[in-house]
């Protein structure tokens, strides 16, 4: 269509003036009275910062309360005007915003302030995440059984799940921030891995032991689970693998387990056309 | 498009296109109210929700949904496809949307008159456009397509406005009847937009809904403003969804009434949501409106 046209030029104008308060308001604006249409137009500018500052609110509670609402909100209004959505589903909004918050100078004070936002976006993917029946203690364990076809097999994981390794103490700092820590006994500066998924109705956000992470995270990237055991001992020598296990079924991290010999030509990928 | 085009039938035997919303209040459905909705279940004529809010691929939300449809008709109202937008219409939000149709089975698919979106960007509000020969062709043009994609008619809202366009040649009433004749769509006549847009641009609200085609309204909304001034200290109403129905609003709804007999009538209350008892209260003063409409028909 013709970049030419009335409406282009009009909406081109509007759009630029919307997110950037320096841009000047779109010309051909008119109010009954004569009145000067900026304050008019400001309606619209407010309502799109503050209606998508108070989205950015709403999925990163903690990020907010970590640095209160003042700062936060001229942080997410900088974040806006830079990264608007790319889509109307707001529940997809903020994948950029840990990133950004890691650049964004002003909150340097707070090393652990980015992956605190990341671990909440993963709360808000895995509570819109795709439904899917983990396997059972029983299931689970019959799989393991199976020693010798063990080592080569894929573990396919919940569709909701999340992980991230943090060279900062995201859990406890997100978990002092739901009540159930004291903040007071919080390093900030101890690494911790997370696990975050929705098995079922409620999304659980829970520690790892150390190399778990590494397991999980191989397992995800389509490493065996022989090669993810190696890989998470490598990485921590007091991986516990069997604790791990025992965590992983109760947290209903796997949905299946597919072994080589039932599988040889995994028809759960099918061939790419 | 013929509206009579939208012949594909449903499960139900009857086609989308001829269905509609009972003629009684609702409310929007709001994730605060999920576990007050399936435990009291109140008397509600229908549930309205937002698409975009649907458009995950599963957890509770859908749970939720899925739980109250069955006991309740469902309107889905987009506020995303950004019908007067110049680059055209997403079709990747179009055909999330369709299939969210085609899991809930509304009675009714509404949008706005508005735009949303521009160079990729989501901005998040209904956008005001020109009423001009060229506007009206690019909105009958994705009205159409819309309505094509989804197979079913659709109803356009008629929006809150702070300003007016130097190069409108069609006034609102115009542009929309216009719109309604051209697409088949009908009319989802927002009262508190109507009142809100009016005060802000001088008109009389009476003589902008007789100048609608009040016989295609197909759903009615009603919302609180909120009250601020432009830059001379004239009243300007703010679409805020926010608080109570005024009473100007509940006037103008009632005489909406007369002219149109009992329709489908949605309390909209998006921020500052209040309990799900005052909501359902908010409805039966609604409800009230469309039963002095009924004894006066």
């Amino acid at each position: 269509m013709s970049a030419q046209s009335g409406l282009y030029r009009c909406e081109a104008e509007f759009a630029a003036a919307l997110l950037d308060a320096d841009n000047p308001y779109p010309t051909g604006l008119v109010a009954w009275n004569g009145s000067d249409p900026a304050k008019r137009f400001a309606v619209y500018r407010n309502n799109v910062v503050s209606s998508l500052s108070d989205a950015l609110a709403d999925t990163f509670p903690v990020t907010r309360e970590l640095v209160g609402g003042e700062f936060f909100r001229a942080m997410a209004h900088v974040f806006i005007a830079k990264t608007p959505p790319r889509s109307p589903v707001l529940a997809e909004y903020g994948d950029e915003f840990p990133a950004f918050i890691k650049g964004f100078t002003p909150a340097e004070g707070v090393p652990y302030l980015a992956d605190v936002a990341h671990l909440e976006k993963l709360y808000l993917n895995a509570y819109h995440a795709a439904d899917a029946l983990p396997l059972d203690d029983s299931a689970f364990q019959a799989a393991l059984v199976r020693t010798h076809a063990l080592h080569n097999a894929r573990v396919r994981l919940h569709p909701s799940m999340g992980i991230l390794r943090s060279s900062h103490a995201v859990f406890s700092l997100w978990a002092a921030h739901q009540g159930v820590l004291d903040l007071g006994t919080v390093d900030p500066s101890r690494a911790e891995d997370v696990l975050v998924i929705r098995p079922h109705w409620d999304v659980l956000v829970l520690p790892l032991r150390p190399g778990a992470g590494r397991f999980i995270e191989s397992l995800f990237s389509g490493l065996s689970f022989g090669g993810s055991n190696l890989a998470a001992t490598a990485e921590q020598t007091e991986f516990d693998l069997v604790a791990t296990l025992a965590d992983m079924i109760r947290a209903g991290v796997a949905v299946a387990f597919d072994f080589d010999e039932e599988n040889p030509t995994c028809p759960h990928h099918p061939p790419s056309k | 498009m013929n509206p009579s085009s939208f012949a594909e039938a449903n499960p139900a035997g009857v086609p989308p296109s001829f269905r509609c919303l009972p003629a009684g209040a609702g409310v929007g459905l709001k994730p605060e109210h999920y576990a007050a909705v399936l435990a009291t279940r109140p008397r509600l004529a229908f549930f309205e929700i937002h698409a975009e809010n649907y458009l995950g691929a599963g957890g509770p939300p859908h749970r939720y949904l899925s739980r109250i449809r069955e006991d309740y008709p469902l309107s889905v109202h987009g506020v995303g496809l950004s019908i007067g937008s110049e680059e055209g219409i997403d079709e990747v939000h179009l055909d999330r949307l369709a299939g969210l149709l085609l899991r809930y089975q509304p009675e009714s698919f509404s949008e706005h008159l508005a735009w949303s979106t521009h160079g990729g960007a989501f901005f998040n509000d209904l956008l005001p456009l020109p009423y001009t020969q060229e506007t009206l062709d690019r909105v009958c043009a994705h009205i159409d397509l819309i309505q094509d994609r989804l197979q079913r008619r659709m109803l356009l809202e008629n929006p809150s406005t702070y300003v007016e366009f130097a190069q409108s040649s069609l006034s609102e009433p115009e542009f929309i009847s216009a719109v309604l004749k051209r697409t088949g769509c009908g009319l989802l006549l927002d009262v508190n937009n109507a009142f809100v847009s009016c005060t802000n641009h001088h008109r009389d609200p009476h003589a902008y809904l007789d100048a609608l085609p009040l016989s295609r309204v197909g759903e009615i909304h009603l919302a609180g403003f909120f009250e601020d001034s432009d830059a001379d200290g004239a009243l300007l109403l703010i679409d805020a969804h926010g608080s109570a129905v005024a009473s100007a609003v509940w006037d103008l709804y009632a005489y909406v009434l007369a002219r149109t007999g009992p329709v489908a009538t949605l309390i909209e209350w998006d921020n500052d949501i209040p309990a799900f008892g005052r909501l359902v209260e908010e409805a039966g003063r609604a409800d009230a409106c469309l039963a002095a409409a009924v004894a006066v028909a």
